[in-house]
């Protein structure tokens, strides 16, 4: 067996994890623990961030990790249940394909993505090149999630889990993108998370509800 | 045939026949502990098993032999079961005869046997008992299995004796493959065992009870054999688990057998904090609805499968 060090290890563990969470997201049925597991999400993002910082002495790294922590972890989380305790919407999340379906989708969109990035990994010279297959199949499975759900909250859930997705295939494949970009895209995701509270309450305003459904009568209505 | 591995053989399904009511016991007192109730003697399965042998046996008029022969193939493939599982060592002669997919067979063998002998008598409950414990055992299976393939391909081999070989020799590294596999083999063994989440072991209640209505037309020594077995099923899951995940303390093949001396309590301590640990699950999660099984099993199956997956990706 070759041997991998051992921060490598910790970083194999750690995008386990990540796929496991994006997983037990899929499966979540209530809104508030959506969030929970949202935010620990963000906390594995960030630990194996800092790893690969400490691993390949890249200071830079640490800063986007610290700024992942703060942002995902602490941030939107907040901003999440503050818009659902003023929204008062805590129901139990509705999907259009019931749960083992979804995981069965999920299991094989994870094949499709780790069959996709093995010929990609293997150009990268990264020690952690091996986690963009997990990487990808996160991005899948939360775009899955943004699919199979109703309503908004869970779908802007999903939007935020599949930037997190695309964060980690960041690091893993390239040891992270320059700081004006990772400052560009937090800037992004914080000012999309802002708008999309608003739009929520418009959207209550006008349909009484946050099931999207209601969305496509407008076309019909016409 | 070595000496050493003969009598390695013999100790383990001693050892097997002996714990196994202890650790139904064990589990039990446990949970009464941590339900605040006063807890049962740790001996109540053995006095329950020792007064049930000395009881006249009733077998219901339209009973077919399947009915009578059912206990003891039951029993007798819970046996070979404790022999292949490497608990104690991993010299067993026995072993070479099955690797972990018949393993499997046998599980599936006890429980094709005890749904045909629920159903033989014709009432209702029996009938009702073997359709759920089918429809738990569908799900569960493939999961098992899973499992069982996972750690076949870090180690390379589908014998379980060479399994735990590999495995207590390997360097210490982090195996997130085994990680899921772990919880996914958790999740299976709380079905199987008609635990909790699934099943509940402690309630007669009608509605709820899988493995119990198969055992209700059964009486006297044939209900012995069949709690026995069930003991047995739960020491040998246990004895499955702790060999795959903490293989610390198994005698392993090469080494001298007085080292059988050390290893006895290092699993009687394993099966203290296992059991503990499968009383503490108990306690905290709530019995779910029959049709939310598929649900929870599917997701050992999936936790399996990721596994598998994960440890062809990451090679760990």
């Amino acid at each position: 067996m070759v041997a991998v060090p051992l921060y490598a290890q910790f970083i194999n563990l750690l995008a386990a994890i990540l796929l496991l969470l994006a997983f037990a997201m899929l499966a979540q049925r209530r809104v508030m623990s959506l969030i929970d597991l949202f935010a620990a999400q963000g906390a594995a993002l960030s630990c194996s961030t800092a790893i690969v910082a400490y691993g390949t002495h890249q200071p830079h790294l640490y800063f986007s990790a610290g700024l992942t922590l703060l942002l995902k972890v602490v941030l939107l989380p907040w901003l999440l249940y503050r818009l659902i305790r003023k929204l008062d919407v805590k129901w139990d999340v509705e999907g259009l394909i019931n749960v083992p379906t979804t995981m069965l989708i999920g299991l094989v969109l994870v094949i499709f993505s780790f069959n996709l990035a093995v010929p990609i990994s293997e150009l990268a010279s990264t020690v952690t090149r091996a986690t963009l297959g997990i990487a990808m199949a996160t991005v899948m499975l939360s775009f899955l999630m943004m699919i199979t759900r109703r309503k908004a909250i869970p779908q802007v859930i999903g939007f935020l889990s599949m930037e997190n997705g695309l964060f980690f295939a960041a690091t893993s494949a390239t040891y992270g993108m320059p700081m004006v970009v990772e400052l560009g895209i937090a800037l992004d995701v914080l000012v999309g998370m802002l708008i999309l509270g608003v739009f929520f309450f418009q959207i209550r305003e006008q349909f009484d509800s946050l099931d999207l459904k209601h969305m496509e009568k407008l076309k019909e209505g016409e | 045939m070595t000496l050493a591995g003969f009598l390695s053989q013999l100790l383990q399904l001693a050892i097997a026949l002996v714990l196994a009511p202890l650790l139904v016991g064990w589990v039990n007192q446990c949970r009464a502990w941590l339900q605040n109730k006063t807890a049962p003697s740790i001996l109540l399965p053995y006095r329950m098993i020792r007064k049930l042998f000395f009881k006249d046996a009733v077998v219901a008029q339209n009973a077919s032999p399947i009915f009578r022969l059912t206990p003891y193939i039951v029993f007798g493939a819970m046996c070979c079961a404790a022999a292949i599982v490497p608990s104690l060592a991993t010299d067993l002669p026995f072993a070479r005869a099955a690797d972990a997919i018949a393993l499997v067979g046998l599980f599936a063998l006890a429980r094709v046997f005890m749904a045909l002998a629920a159903m033989d008598i014709g009432t209702s409950f029996g009938t009702m008992g073997a359709r759920r414990e089918m429809f738990v055992g569908f799900l569960a299976e493939p999961a098992l299995l899973m499992v069982l393939f996972t750690a076949s391909l870090i180690t390379g081999s589908t014998s379980l004796p060479s399994i735990v070989d590999t495995l207590a020799h390997r360097d210490l590294a982090i195996y997130p493959s085994l990680a899921f596999a772990g919880v996914a083999f958790t999740m299976v063994s709380l079905a199987e065992n008609a635990r909790v989440p699934v099943d509940n072991p402690a309630t007669h209640l009608e509605l709820t009870m899988i493995h119990e209505a198969m055992l209700l037309e059964y009486s006297a020594r044939h209900l012995a054999l069949l709690e026995w077995a069930a003991a047995l099923k739960l020491f040998n899951y246990s004895c499955i688990g702790l060999a795959l995940f903490f293989p610390f303390g198994i005698v392993v093949s090469g080494t001298d057998w007085l080292a059988l001396l050390g290893a006895a309590p290092a699993l009687i301590a394993k099966l203290l904090a296992g059991g503990f640990a499968l009383a503490l699950i108990e306690t905290l999660s709530a019995k779910m609805r029959i049709f939310r099984a598929p649900e929870f099993l599917g997701t050992a199956f999936m936790l399996a499968v990721l596994a598998m997956l994960v440890n062809q990706l990451l090679g760990a």
